[in-house]
């Protein structure tokens, strides 16, 4: 694991499991995600932070990179063909983005009842109410919450693509680094996978860590991962103004 | 593998029965407890198609909802299309083509030059056909539609394998000629569909075709 350089940390803050998050990160910042127990799922949304009308595709990401996953060198791509962030370094090699968020009904279900009267801060949470809470502190709601990314979980298909999530693929200290290519609104939940077939409602903490990102050179290995990256930097660029 | 299976519903019983030219977008109101039957005239169309809860626009199809509540990639005879708010809004009641897809989205101007080329964005594009539906259908004025609800579509006919080792590409279609797919409406629905205009790869086997919508009550 890279160390973050510390004269160029600009803060951390823990997103404790089952918890939500937002906040933004500006164009040439880089995040890093620490599962700090093991199990951990965060469900991230990407919204252009100046104009959140532009967000993150999962259909564009997937079908422009020739993947059903996210990993380092993979970018997520915004529905407007420019890239929100890119994975700049990942330990686990795989992360979901077809599943989406557990909603109140499926953690009822699965886990039962835990209202914040009995269990206080213990209280169970779901993703869909999660991101609903932060879009609402954005002007967003409902009709922005589109299918994100869920990092830390590992859900395969088999040959005739029925799904199985794969219990525990993320340990204690797997990590995940995120660079931000454009100025970023990101949105995150802390709630469990909806596959996630684990009887109790225990996901575990996460560590966030922003730090002033290299500058991304014309070598830069998301860059020319593919020439769709390629293409979708130089779209980015033009949006922000900066020379290709 | 998926099951095919034939309807038994008559073509001179349906009570709506038009054609949406390839490039072109169709919107209309199913209503709950109707079929719509989606037929792929030529063969190998990719048919993008949207639906909306027609009480209340922030409910809509949700393609997580629908990969994680069936825990399937793929849609095909009994697959649930299920709502952002975890609800049923049609079920797959007969299906021709075996095989439909959850995850290739719409192509767009946009995506076209990330995807081809940078001088791509002239050409015709499924969610180009999704804001011309928004701005002149009188449905989506009902339910104020505009382009935060476009989120991700089903393409109906359009053949994206993913391997168990995670790769995604883009096949040749699986469909052909009379095929058809059937759902039936579980709520009041919003349907709104982009026939793929889309050159550049083989989901429209490089020449998008006709297709013929059907209800029936
Ligand atoms: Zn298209």
């Amino acid at each position: 694991m890279n160390a973050i350089p510390a004269d160029r940390l600009l803060w951390e803050e823990s997103l404790p499991g089952g918890n939500h998050w937002s906040g933004r990160l500006r164009r040439g910042t880089a995040l890093r995600l620490t599962d700090l127990q093991g199990g951990a799922n965060v469900s991230a949304l990407f919204y252009n932070a100046g104009q959140p009308l532009e967000r993150y595709s999962m259909p564009d990401t997937l079908k422009s990179q020739h993947t059903g996953f996210l990993t380092a060198g993979h970018v997520c791509q915004s529905d407007m063909g420019r890239v929100l962030c890119s994975i700049t370094a990942d330990s686990l090699g795989w992360h979901d983005s077809w599943c989406g968020v557990s909603d109140a009904a499926m953690v009822l279900a699965r886990y039962g009842e835990k209202r914040y009267q009995q269990h206080r801060n213990a209280m169970h949470r779901n993703g869909r109410d999660n991101l609903l809470i932060e879009l609402a502190k954005w002007g967003l709601g409902a009709r922005d919450l589109v299918p994100g990314v869920n990092f830390f979980s590992k859900v395969v298909p088999d040959a005739d693509g029925a799904l199985s999530h794969v219990g525990g693929h993320s340990v204690a200290g797997s990590f995940v680094d995120l660079r931000f290519e454009m100025d970023t609104l990101v949105v995150l939940s802390s709630a469990p996978h909806p596959l996630d077939a684990r009887a109790d409602y225990a996901p575990a903490d996460v560590q966030l860590a922003a730090w002033r990102a290299d500058p991304v050179g014309a070598d830069d290995a998301c860059r020319t991962q593919c020439p769709q990256n390629g293409r979708a930097f130089t779209n980015t660029e033009r949006y922000c103004g900066a020379a290709a | 593998m998926s099951k095919l299976l034939e309807s038994t519903l008559n073509p001179a019983h349906a009570v709506l029965d038009q054609t949406c030219l390839a490039g072109e977008p169709w919107m209309a109101t199913v209503r709950a407890g109707q079929t719509l039957r989606i037929l792929d005239l030529e063969g190998n169309q990719a048919v993008d198609t949207l639906f909306y809860s027609a009480l209340d626009a922030q409910e809509r199809y949700s393609a997580a909802d629908t990969i994680a509540r069936n825990g399937q990639l793929y849609l095909g005879l009994g697959s649930r299309l299920y709502s952002s708010a975890g609800r049923v809004m049609l079920s797959i009641t007969a299906d021709t083509c075996g095989r439909h897809d959850t995850l290739g989205g719409a192509c767009s101007s946009e995506s076209n030059t990330v995807r081809y080329a940078l001088d791509k964005r002239a050409m015709h594009s499924c969610r180009d056909s999704f804001m011309h539906a928004i701005c002149h259908c009188h449905e989506a004025g009902v339910l104020g539609l505009g382009k935060r609800d476009i989120a991700p579509n089903i393409n109906f006919f359009m053949n994206v394998p993913v391997t168990p080792e995670g790769h995604l590409s883009f096949a040749d279609g699986i469909s052909g000629a009379g095929k058809y797919v059937e759902l039936k409406a579980e709520m009041d629905v919003v349907v709104l569909i982009s026939n793929c205009p889309q050159l550049n790869n083989p989901c429209n086997g490089y020449n998008p075709t006709p297709i013929r919508l059907l209800v029936w009550d």
